[in-house]
C-alpha cells in the first residue's frame, strides 16, 4: 500500500511537471521578440543578419516547435537547462547560486514569524476579549496594513542610513545582512499568522475535550500546551506550506530593496532581459518546490493525525 | 453530603435558565434528573462543578458539598476537587478526550495530575481500572485513539476514568443516550454496581425515563428550569403531583400492557 502510494505521488509529480514545462516553453515561444537578437544585443553591439542567422542555428531556433521543446526537455532531464542569455552562465548553476540565499532568508523569516505569532496568537486566544487580546488584535491589524516595501525602506533608513548597523548597498548574503530582510518579511507574515493562530486556538478551546479535561482537574497550562496547541497547529500547517513555497519562490520586493541575491530579484532581472532559458528554468524549479512542499505537508498530516493514518 | 438551596443560574442577560432549585443528597444515593431538552437539567450538574461558560452567573443560598461551600472556591481548589471527590461522565466520553492523543497518555496525565507517581505505575492503575470496567484487553485500549473504540467501550473508558479516585459524587450527563439499547443496559447496570462497590453517590441526568426510573432512589422532574416534581421514585411514578409528570408518564410506550418504567 505504502509503495503504491509513493509511486502514484511520483507519477503525479512527473505529469504535472511535464505539463508545466510544456506550457512555459510554449508561452515563451509565443512571446514576441527574437531570442537570438536579444542575446546578441545584450553584448552591446548591433548584430548583423549573418550573425543572427548563425546564432539561431546554434540555439536551434530554426527547428519546429516540438523539436525545440524536445531538445530542451532532453537537456532538462539530464540536468542541463541551457545557458542564460543575460548572464552567460548555465541556468542550473544560476538557479543553484540564487536558491541558497533565498532558502536562508525564507527559513529565517518563517522561524522569526513563528516566534512572534504563536505566543501572541495563543495569548490573544486565551485572554479572549480582555485588554491583551484587543492590544494584539490592534497590532496585527496595523501589521497587515503596512506594505512590506515601506517597512523595508523605513528599517533600512533607520538601521542602515542613520545607525550604520548594516550596509545599505547589500549584495552580500551573510548573516548580518540577513537580519533586516528576514525581519521585514516576518513582520508582515506575523500579523496574518497571529490571527490564524488565535482563531485556531479559540476553535480548539471550545471543543468538548477541553472542558472535560478541566472537569478532571487537569491544569489549564497542561491542557493548553499538551493538547490544545498541538491540535491547533494542524490547520496551520497547510498555510505554512503555502507561505514557505511563496518565500522560496523569492520575494522580489524585499530582495530588491535589500539587494539580496536571491530567487526573487533574479526572476525579475530574467524577465526584464527576456532571458527565456532562465525564466523557464525558474518556473520549473518553483513548480517542483511547491510539489515537494505539498507532499511534505501531506506526510506531516498523516503523521500528526492518527485518523488519517488509518485511511491511508 | 450535597445540599443545594435556591439555585439560580443565568447566562448573560437572558432569563434565568434555572430557578429555585433545591436538592438534598445522602451518601450512596442515586438521584435522577429527568426533563426534556432545554429544561436545564445539564446546567444543574454543570453548576455543581462550576463548569459553565464564562459570564454565567450562578447564585444560591446554599451550595455545599461535604459541608464546604462550592460558591467561593479558587481555581486551584477546583482543580483539586474535580476528578477526585467529584467526577463527571459525559454523553460521549469519546468527545471528552483529545482525538489525536492516545487514551493511555491522557489517562496517565489525569492520574498524575492528582497523585504524584511514576508513569509506569499510573499506567498500571489505569489498566487496572479499565479491566474493572470490563474492558477486555486494557493494554490495547490504552494504546488506542478515541475514534478506534465503539460507543460502549468509550463510555466504559469514561466511567473507568471517572472512578479512578473513587469519587464521593459522580455526575453523569446523559451517559447512555448515545448508545444502543443492549449497551445502555450494560452501562446502567455497571453504574449501579459502582454505588454498591464504592458507595458512590450518583446524579444522573437523562431524558430517558426508563433509565432514570431504573436507577434512581430519588427522581426530580424538570421543565423550563424549574422543578415540576420530586421525591422518591415510587412517589413520583405512582402518585405524580404535577400534570407534566403525568403526561410524561403517559408518553412512555406500553408493550403488551406493561409499562417500561
Amino acid at each position: 500500500m505504502r509503495g503504491k502510494q509513493a509511486l502514484t505521488h511520483f507519477l503525479q509529480i512527473v505529469i504535472v511537471l511535464f505539463g508545466i514545462s510544456f506550457f512555459t516553453f510554449g508561452l515563451t515561444y509565443l512571446s514576441p521578440g527574437d531570442p537570438a537578437e536579444i542575446m546578441l544585443t545584450e553584448c552591446g553591439n548591433i548584430p548583423t543578419e549573418e550573425l543572427l542567422e548563425k546564432t539561431r542555428e546554434e540555439l536551434g531556433l530554426n527547428e519546429p516547435f516540438l523539436v525545440q521543446y524536445g531538445n530542451w526537455l532532453k537537456g532538462v532531464v539530464t540536468g542541463d537547462m541551457g545557458i542564460s542569455y543575460s548572464m552567460k552562465v548555465p541556468v542550473v548553476q544560476k538557479l543553484a547560486s540564487c536558491f541558497w540565499p533565498t532558502l536562508q532568508l525564507a527559513l529565517a523569516a518563517v522561524v522569526l514569524m513563528l516566534l512572534i505569532s504563536i505566543p501572541l496568537g495563543v495569548l490573544s486566544a486565551v485572554y479572549q476579549n480582555r485588554w491583551i487580546d484587543y492590544l494584539v488584535r490592534g497590532i496585527t491589524f496595523l501589521g497587515v496594513s503596512i506594505p512590506n516595501f515601506w517597512l523595508g525602506l523605513i528599517l533600512l533608513s533607520i538601521f542602515g542610513v542613520q545607525l550604520h548597523w548594516v550596509s545599505v548597498s547589500g549584495g552580500r548574503s551573510d548573516l548580518k545582512s540577513l537580519i533586516l530582510p528576514a525581519i521585514t518579511l516576518a513582520i508582515a507574515m506575523s500579523a496574518k499568522y497571529t490571527r490564524q493562530v488565535r482563531t485556531a486556538v479559540l476553535d480548539e478551546l471550545h471543543k468538548e475535550y477541553v472542558m472535560a479535561a478541566k472537569m478532571r482537574g487537569i491544569k489549564e497550562k497542561v491542557i493548553l500546551w499538551k493538547n490544545v496547541l498541538p491540535n491547533a497547529m494542524l490547520p496551520l500547517i497547510t498555510l505554512l506550506g503555502l507561505s514557505f513555497g511563496n518565500l522560496l519562490g523569492g520575494t522580489a520586493v524585499v530582495e530588491i530593496i535589500y539587494n539580496w541575491p536571491g530567487m526573487g530579484s533574479m526572476a525579475v532581472k530574467a524577465i526584464s532581459c527576456h532571458d527565456y532559458p532562465l525564466i523557464q528554468g525558474y518556473v520549473l524549479w518553483i513548480a517542483l518546490l511547491y510539489m515537494v512542499i505539498n507532499l511534505t505537508v501531506d506526510w506531516f498530516y498523516h503523521r500528526m493525525d492518527p485518523r488519517l493514518k488509518e485511511e491511508g | 453530603m450535597l445540599k443545594v438551596r435556591d439555585l439560580k443560574v443565568q447566562y448573560g442577560n437572558q432569563a434565568p435558565t434555572i430557578e429555585h432549585f433545591d436538592l438534598d443528597m445522602k451518601k450512596g444515593e442515586i438521584i435522577s434528573i429527568v426533563g426534556e431538552s432545554g429544561s436545564g437539567k445539564t446546567t444543574i450538574i454543570r453548576s455543581i462543578l462550576h463548569a459553565l461558560p464564562y459570564q454565567t452567573r450562578v447564585a444560591a443560598v446554599t451550595l455545599e458539598f461535604e459541608g464546604k461551600s462550592l460558591l467561593s472556591m479558587t481555581n486551584s481548589q477546583w482543580s483539586e476537587l474535580r476528578g477526585t471527590d467529584i467526577s463527571m461522565i459525559f454523553q460521549d466520553s469519546g468527545a471528552s478526550l483529545n482525538p489525536i492523543r492516545r487514551i493511555g497518555k491522557q489517562y496517565v496525565d489525569y492520574i498524575r495530575t492528582h497523585r504524584k507517581m511514576p508513569v509506569k505505575e499510573a499506567a498500571a492503575l489505569a489498566e487496572d481500572m479499565l479491566a474493572k470496567m470490563r474492558l477486555p484487553d486494557a493494554k490495547r485500549v490504552m494504546n488506542s485513539y478515541p475514534y478506534q473504540l465503539s460507543g460502549g467501550m468509550r463510555q466504559r473508558v469514561g466511567i473507568a476514568m471517572a472512578m479512578t479516585f473513587q469519587p464521593k459524587l459522580l455526575l453523569a450527563d446523559e451517559p447512555t443516550s448515545a448508545l444502543d439499547i443492549t449497551t445502555q443496559v450494560q452501562i446502567v447496570k455497571q453504574m449501579m454496581e459502582l454505588r454498591d462497590t464504592y458507595g458512590t453517590s450518583i446524579i444522573i441526568v437523562t431524558h430517558n425515563l426508563g433509565v432514570a426510573a431504573y436507577m434512581a432512589d430519588q427522581l426530580i422532574v424538570m421543565k423550563n428550569g424549574r422543578i415540576e416534581d420530586k421525591g422518591s421514585k415510587e412517589k413520583v411514578l405512582r402518585q405524580p403531583e404535577s400534570e407534566y409528570t403525568k403526561k410524561l408518564l403517559q408518553a412512555v410506550p406500553e408493550l403488551e400492557g406493561y409499562r417500561f418504567v
